[in-house]
């Protein structure tokens, strides 16, 4: 279960927002909704452990995340806007190596696999500087389908995703939630999700 | 993990070979330099060769560290790294490592030859050697924190340098001074054993050191 306390986060002399509380058990879906610059970015990368917040926890079944470290990042899949796909090498090679860094080691067949599901089936060897941004995005998200994390990070993941593949990443969403998972996203898209519990945390401006 | 690491960087390199040429070139340019400029004085030039080679190594590092880590801070690779289920200090490593065979092994492999144009004996060319496959990993590893730290700034490549030269300084006297001793006759052993030193302990603490960086560059 991932919950946060009283977050609040203050970004140069601005405070972004303050006393962010949720509890999401396995199974719940939360979005996070709010004007640009109300700090959803912040936020995930708070819940990532990428950044401090200025008070208050995030809590991994109990345990602040900071003294989990290791632990907690092997239960975690952050895609963030800036998609870490490296334009010099291929969509497989991009999936292979980020799951390799995770520790998830995919053969060349599943990395196959994982593209063809997301659309890109015949560009697997192309690099990615050749790919367009939706082409792009897609391999970065066909990480979702070959890791086996427990709580998913996505911020702003659905940007220049064609409507099947808004549609697909639901489905995979979906299945993420049935098998006990939890998925924070950050997005202004109508996301259709029917799986788990759903919860809306809007941050005001 | 870490070889994933590894063969990770060292394929982005190969695909981006101009990048590690230019840092060789550099090196044979700025050396070359010295015995043209100098003249054919070989008692002169033997007796600067150590000093030449070895701050035109410092200089030549400086060039490919700023490219250490900025291309997977721009993109989100950095990130994704700073989150995965290993220590951080196992990814320093592993880049720094990548870092040293593509930009500066090269280099060593060079100095013998170009130690040739100040006129140095074969004993000393292989001190040269010697002194710099041991001394430039510790180039590449504290430079790496001064590249986790100016990482995202403007002007970072010049801030690197003013960060990262003083700390070279204990590297290039021990290193230049190995060679100096192996000109002079005399044994070049306890110039070696403290570069030997020196080397143990940046593997210790300078991939520690740039993990923190990173956290706080990434803030």
């Amino acid at each position: 279960m991932l919950s946060a306390k009283n977050l609040e986060c203050v970004r140069g002399d601005r405070r972004l927002f303050s006393n962010v509380n949720f509890e999401a058990p396995p199974g719940t879906f939360l979005q996070l909704t709010g004007p640009n610059g109300s700090g959803k970015t912040s936020l995930l990368r708070i819940i990532c452990g990428l950044m401090q917040p200025e008070s208050g926890e995030v809590l991994w079944n109990g345990a602040n995340i900071r003294s989990l470290a290791e632990e907690y990042f092997s239960n975690l899949t952050y895609l963030g806007h800036r998609s870490a796909v490296k334009e010099e090498l291929s969509s497989a090679e991009n999936l292979r190596i980020s799951s390799g860094l995770v520790g998830t080691e995919l053969t060349r067949n599943e990395a196959y696999a994982a593209l063809e599901r997301m659309g890109l089936k015949g560009r697997e060897e192309l690099a990615a500087r050749l790919l367009s941004e939706g082409q792009r995005r897609r391999s970065a998200l066909a990480r979702l389908l070959t890791c086996r994390t427990k709580l998913w990070v996505l911020d702003e993941v659905l940007t220049a995703l064609d409507r099947a593949a808004t549609g697909l990443i639901s489905r995979v969403i979906e299945e993420h939630l049935k098998e006990g998972g939890i998925a924070v996203v950050a997005t202004h898209q109508e996301i259709n999700i029917t799986a788990g519990s759903f919860q809306r945390l809007e941050l005001a401006s | 993990m870490f070889r994933w690491i590894v063969s990770r960087d060292l394929t982005l390199a190969w695909r981006r070979r101009a990048d590690v040429l230019s840092t060789l070139f550099f090196f044979v340019i700025v050396v070359s330099l010295f015995p043209l400029g100098i003249g054919p004085e070989m008692q002169l030039l033997r007796s600067i060769a150590p000093g030449v080679v070895w701050v035109a190594a410092l200089l030549a590092s400086m060039l490919s560290l700023g490219r250490l880590f900025a291309n997977d801070y721009y993109d989100g690779t950095l990130e994704q790294m700073l989150i995965t289920p290993q220590p951080v200090y196992l990814v320093v490593l592993g880049k720094v490592l990548a870092q040293w065979l593509v930009a500066e092994v090269p280099l060593v492999l060079m100095a013998p030859l170009l130690g040739v144009q100040f006129d140095l004996d074969s004993r000393t060319l292989f001190v040269l050697f010697i002194s710099l496959l041991i001394g430039t990993p510790i180039l590449s590893l504290i430079g790496s924190i001064g590249a986790g730290l100016t990482l995202g700034l403007r002007g970072g490549g010049v801030l690197i340098a003013l960060l990262i030269l003083p700390l070279y300084i204990p590297v290039l006297i021990f290193g230049a001074g190995a060679v100096d001793a192996a000109i002079h006759g005399t044994s070049p052993a306890a110039h070696l054993y403290l570069v030997g030193a020196v080397l143990v302990m940046s593997i210790v603490f300078a991939p520690w050191a740039t993990a923190a960086a990173l956290r706080i560059s990434l803030e």
